[in-house]
């Protein structure tokens, strides 16, 4: 289970917390004019990398209060942790630990069946 | 060589101590150009190369997977089949599917042992009544066996079951008979086994990096084997299949999530059906070994490791004692995850895409292993004619554009 650092009441188990998916997508401007197709995709679809993710938690069973994160989803690790008001911190901050776009890092990823 | 398997056969290699059985596949180095490649050697893409061969006489055809065959998914599911879903649609392709089944050990010569011995889904409140009840009449409106169990016939079938004296009671359920289970490995190995004998290249550890396109159109892929040139590209990498598409300009709605299971210590025969409930999330049926089989949840994060939460198995193990007391004391072997490629309408997409020579096989969520042989099937079809199979005809990618989905969160294994 994930050790999430809540930005307000510290690091508490991944049970207590909520995921919110994808951080950071907007709402199209000028929803009445696009079309059937771009408005599904914003219904619809999110980004799904492996490796560096935004994302966002809500802590549900503590302060109740939403926070955003960076995840390696090959790994698991949280890389940061930041406040809704915070600048979205760029993902050349972060090393990504993946060589090819659907490969295994050296550590963490539990998938034993391509690790090299 | 045809490969035959029979009683003959089997005494042949006795006498030579079974040193002499010959290799169920070649493993080629790939060629330059291929008219289909498809990528993932799981049960789903051995099976639409085995399709491509066998139905629609694509000679030069090469399977691509990035570690063993059946070492993904198909490997690690709880390997149920049913048919038992609400919507026409899905009804349709899981039935198609299943059909397939009941006959695959036949056609492919290769034992898949599949086993129909029925699959209940446990009702636990008012409203799983009426939606289970609901179900089962679309499923016989459907032409597919189904009926509704009441709590006494539950009793009879599964009497380890506790029914009363938990939170969520048992208060009927859905059985239907021709549901089971199968194989895991056989099914990949057999259609593997199969498909190489007509012809198919099916290359191993060859990692797709980046599928490459040129003016909309499909160029090849390239993989840590080199580039292989395509007219036609099938992706059935599940989990990964998102990252694939990303590669080739192509937004995929699939979010990835660890869908964990984990097996008992083998005991003697105790429970002779598949008993799934969706509610307490739990489900469980008894393998050939005596293993238990047991199937837990998804995370509730995106991530790509074959792993999961701890908190996930602790759900499932807990509403597991509940219906089952006896199995309390029993001792785990073995825990897994699979990454799984969920929809937002929990069913799968069989679909070309606006790049042309680009198909998708996906989505298949927690479910996928029941559809296979059909799944393969008709995404065969789609590939060869460059258009649907009238059964996949509305799993396509459009529906996320129309609004036209095929919710079928209540039918899915698990809630989520």
């Amino acid at each position: 289970m994930l050790v999430i650092d809540c930005p307000y009441c510290g690091p508490r188990d991944q049970s207590e917390f909520s995921n919110g998916g994808e951080a950071h997508v907007k709402r199209p401007d000028g929803s009445q004019d696009i079309s059937d197709r771009e408005w599904g995709e914003y219904v619809f679809i999110r980004s799904n990398p492996k490796g560096l993710f935004y994302e966002r938690w809500v802590h549900s069973h503590g302060c109740r209060k939403w926070f955003n994160c960076v995840r390696d989803t090959s790994t698991d690790e949280i890389l940061e942790i930041y406040k809704l008001d915070d600048p979205q911190p760029p993902l050349k901050k972060f090393e990504n630990k993946i060589k090819t776009p659907s490969g295994e890092p050296d550590v963490g990823s539990g998938n034993f069946t391509v690790k090299k | 060589m045809k490969k035959n398997y029979s009683i003959f056969s089997i005494a042949r290699n006795a006498l030579s101590g079974h040193k002499n059985w010959p290799k169920m596949w070649r493993s080629p180095e790939p060629r330059e150009f291929y008219d289909a490649i498809i990528i993932g050697g799981g049960g789903h893409g051995l099976g639409t190369a085995y399709y491509l061969a066998k139905e629609h006489g694509l000679k030069n055809i090469a399977l691509i997977e990035k570690g063993w065959l059946g070492g993904g998914n198909t490997g690690r599911n709880t390997t149920i089949i049913r048919s038992n879903y609400l919507w026409d649609d899905s009804a349709h392709l899981y039935e198609h599917s299943l059909k397939l089944w009941e006959n695959l050990s036949q056609e492919l010569n290769y034992n898949v042992m599949f086993s129909q011995r029925g699959v209940m889904n446990l009702a636990h409140n008012e409203h799983d009544i009426k939606e289970i009840k609901r179900r089962v009449s679309a499923n016989n409106l459907n032409g597919i066996d189904s009926e509704w169990l009441s709590k006494e016939e539950i009793q009879k079938m599964v009497p380890i079951m506790n029914t009363d004296n938990l939170r969520y009671p048992v208060l009927g359920a859905s059985f239907q008979p021709r549901g089971g289970v199968a194989r895991h490995d056989a099914i990949a190995w057999g259609f593997a086994m199969r498909a190489d004998e007509m012809g198919v290249d099916i290359i191993q550890n060859c990692e797709a990096k980046q599928i490459r396109t040129k003016n909309g159109k499909i160029e090849g892929v390239e993989t840590s084997k080199g580039f292989i040139r395509a007219n036609k590209i099938g992706v059935v990498a599940s989990g990964h299949t998102g990252v694939l598409a990303e590669t080739a300009g192509v937004r995929l709605p699939l979010q990835s999530k660890p869908l964990q299971a984990l097996v008992s210590e083998p005991i003697k025969p105790i429970i002779n059906t598949v008993v799934m409930s969706s509610a307490v999330h739990a489900y469980v049926s008894q393998s050939d070994k005596g293993e238990l089989v047991i199937g837990a949840g998804t995370d509730s994060y995106n991530s790509f490791t074959q792993r999961g939460g701890f908190n996930i198995i602790e759900e499932t193990i807990r509403a597991m004692v509940e219906l089952y007391p006896v199995f309390g004391k029993m001792k785990m072997l073995r825990q897994w995850g699979g990454i799984v490629d969920i929809c937002p309408d929990a069913s799968p997409i069989i679909s070309k895409c606006d790049v042309e020579g680009l198909f998708f096989n996906c989505g298949w969520g927690t479910g996928g292993f029941k559809a296979t042989p059909g799944s393969a099937n008709v995404f065969a079809h789609t590939i060869a004619k460059n258009e649907p199979h009238q059964i996949n005809a509305a799993f396509n990618l459009d529906r996320f554009a129309s609004g036209k989905l095929v919710d079928e969160h209540g039918a899915a294994a698990v809630a989520h």
